[in-house]
């Protein structure tokens, strides 16, 4: 490719930057509308949780991607998140405090937690340390679930509910919110908080992934041997990982007890684990487009197989053969062994893109022989 | 004579009760390319490990540059001044040709999380010197066509290069190469050498561990041999050859 041709793609390519940005921002603005008048409410609760699951899927993909780090416990710090803005805006301990000061600490807290876990799993990889993050996230849980004595501090299997819904600047969004002689109905309200935040995240991470912290995390990930020969402090740098992505997961966790009004012990088992590492990996692990892609279809697929499984039964053979529930999981297992026979790197792999961007998908093999 | 820079005292390393490396001392000078060899299994791999801290030796120490190096901290060694290549070639397979040297800048940089997420000026400076500092050594080991290729898409001989552009990225006092030339054919083997005498021209020590004996000998100021874990002769080149014990553990003059 010659300098001047290079140059031309780069203006071209920075044109078509712009363009995307604008009509995917439009697209995002006004997504909640369309989908609210066009499928409903529940469709709109269900966009808002596919932004919290895209802002787990990014955290996780700081340890799983990025540092190659096997964690099948992240759920615990979405847990934390959680309980945190449950305990501190709820009627259980009579604490209201506000969401500014609520979802930071959240995150903070989270982050504590993930170093907590890091610590003592800085020698395991693979399989070992699989089954150690498991086991964290699996205390986690049970803690939530005892600890309703000898002191009720969490209120155990019960869960606490009743809790505050966020506030931001005296509005509630809770309820519709008039502006302007404009009216902002609650879940769209919540949808363009979730989705601010989801996009500081994907901020955040983009950042990250290009800065020394992140090209450090990634080498780790490829070999550490030769990472640590390079001068990289793979402790510190792996404890900054599961740091990073256990805050996320912690802003993640406020902001859904404060949409939903009510947290237990149970949203955060073994299986949400597995369905945001499920994310992350089908998507295509370290890629942060291919991340948010797979937070969204898996959000969105097995709600769609729920909702349509029994319509369509009906359609066909004239009743319900098979419970839409059942369906739904085996319709996901059935596309998470489709996509890891034909697609093994994930739906959007991060080489392909780098190999997009460069416009010569296809000469890789060519050029090794030169 | 010029001062020492690396002084290996009576290093053992034993595996079980294989013993890799017994009662290794040797001193390394300033500025000075110095070549160990020695037939398969003799240690040389593992006195790199030791050396560089990924192995802990059972015994004896090393001094370099007049600080005793901490067992079993490799990046430490690394912040200290001595870098290294591997025997099986360890790149970052799927990072590109560049962000491998760029990650040879880590330990000479300082931008953490906030840096990183703000930008600020200081780390929008040190990103972009590093990215200059890496264009610099792809361009130093005679790869910057490949800047933007995935490691592990390089051909042989560039990866071995592109390791070695790694390693000096850490600004290493001390570099040591572990079999360089293996697998590289004659005309990729004089470029080699090329490079080595560039580097050493530019200021850094090189440690060379190479089964090309014609290399080894037009290139090294002073060569050890080790056989069985022990040291058996150090010397000048064309004295190491000419030794009895060392034709002996080559078996029967294969050296020369
Ligand atoms: N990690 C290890 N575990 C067990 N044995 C090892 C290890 N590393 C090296 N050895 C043994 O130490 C001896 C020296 O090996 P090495 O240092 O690789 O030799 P060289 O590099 O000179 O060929 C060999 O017998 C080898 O099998
Ligand atoms: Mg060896």
């Amino acid at each position: 490719m010659t300098p001047s041709s290079t140059l031309e793609t780069l203006r071209t390519d920075k044109r078509i930057v712009i363009a995307a940005t604008v009509i995917i921002g439009i697209a995002l603005a006004v997504l909640p509308f369309i989908i609210g008048s066009g499928l409903g409410n529940s469709w709109l609760r269900i966009l808002n949780f596919a932004l919290l699951y895209i802002m787990l899927a990014l955290g996780l993909n700081i340890v799983v991607g990025f540092a190659g780090l096997l964690d099948l416990g992240y759920i615990a710090f979405y847990a934390v998140g959680a309980y945190l803005y449950a305990l501190l805006a709820s009627p259980h301990f009579g604490l209201h405090l506000p969401v500014w000061v609520i979802i930071p600490a959240g995150a903070a807290l989270a982050g504590i937690f993930g170093a907590l876990l890091g610590a003592p799993t800085l020698r395991l990889r693979g399989d070992y340390l699989a089954i150690v993050t498991l086991g964290f996230g699996e205390i986690v849980r049970i803690f939530l679930n005892n600890l309703n004595a000898p002191v009720n501090i969490t209120n155990g299997p019960q869960g606490i509910s009743g809790i505050d819904p966020i506030h931001l600047g005296g509005f509630t969004l809770a309820k519709p919110i008039s502006l302007l002689g404009f009216t902002l109905p609650s879940l769209h309200a919540y949808y363009y908080l979730f989705l601010a935040l989801a996009l500081f995240i994907v901020f955040v991470t983009i950042r990250l992934e290009n800065s020394r912290i992140g090209r450090a995390w990634v080498a780790i990930r490829e070999d550490e041997i030769a990472a640590k020969s390079c001068g990289i402090n793979t402790r510190n740098i792996k404890l900054l990982a599961f740091t990073m992505g256990a805050s996320f997961g912690g802003v993640a966790g406020g902001l859904f007890a404060g949409f939903q009004g009510f947290v237990s012990p149970e949203s955060f088992n073994l299986m949400e684990s597995v369905m945001v590492l499920c994310m992350v990996v089908l998507g295509g692990m370290g890629n942060i487009p291919g991340v948010i892609l797979g937070g969204i279809l898996l959000t969105i697929l097995p709600e769609i197989f729920r909702h349509g499984s029994g319509p369509v039964q009906l359609a066909i053979f004239g009743k319900i053969l098979l419970d839409p529930e059942a369906l739904r999981m085996l319709l996901f297992g059935l596309a998470l062994i489709v996509v890891m026979l034909y697609r093994p790197a994930g739906l959007w792999p991060s080489t392909t893109r780098r190999r997009e961007f460069r416009g010569d998908s296809t000469n890789d093999e060519l050029k090794a022989g030169e | 004579m010029s001062s020492t820079l690396l002084e290996a005292r009576a290093i053992d390393k034993h595996f079980g009760g294989v013993t890799a490396l017994r009662d290794v001392s040797l001193t390394i000078r300033q500025g000075e390319i110095y070549g160990l060899i020695g037939p398969n299994g003799a240690g040389k791999t593992s006195f790199f490990n030791v050396l560089t801290g990924l192995y802990h030796p059972d015994g004896g120490e090393l001094i370099f540059a007049g600080e005793k190096l901490q067992a079993s901290a490799p990046h430490k060694v690394a912040r200290l001044g001595i870098a290294r290549t591997f025997q099986n070639i360890r790149l970052f397979g799927n990072m590109t040709a560049m962000e491998n040297v760029m990650v040879g800048r880590h330990v000479r940089t300082h931008a953490g999380v906030f840096g990183a997420v703000l930008h600020d000026r200081r780390t929008t400076r040190e990103e972009a010197a590093i990215r200059r500092r890496a264009e610099e050594l792809l361009n130093y080991v005679n790869i910057a066509d490949r800047a933007d290729d995935l490691a592990r898409h390089l051909s042989y001989g560039d990866q071995r290069r592109l390791e070695i552009a790694r390693a000096l990225a850490t600004d290493p006092k001390l570099l040591a190469l572990d079999e360089p030339a293996a697998g590289m054919n004659g005309t990729e083997t004089a470029s080699l050498r090329e490079l080595i005498e560039g580097i050493r021209k530019d200021g850094i020590t090189v440690l060379l561990i190479e089964h090309d004996v014609k290399l080894v000998m037009g290139l090294c100021d002073r060569v050890a041999v080790l056989d069985y874990g022990e040291k058996i002769c150090e010397d000048v080149p064309s004295l190491v050859q000419k030794d009895p014990k060392v034709i002996e553990a080559y078996l029967g003059g294969s050296i020369a």
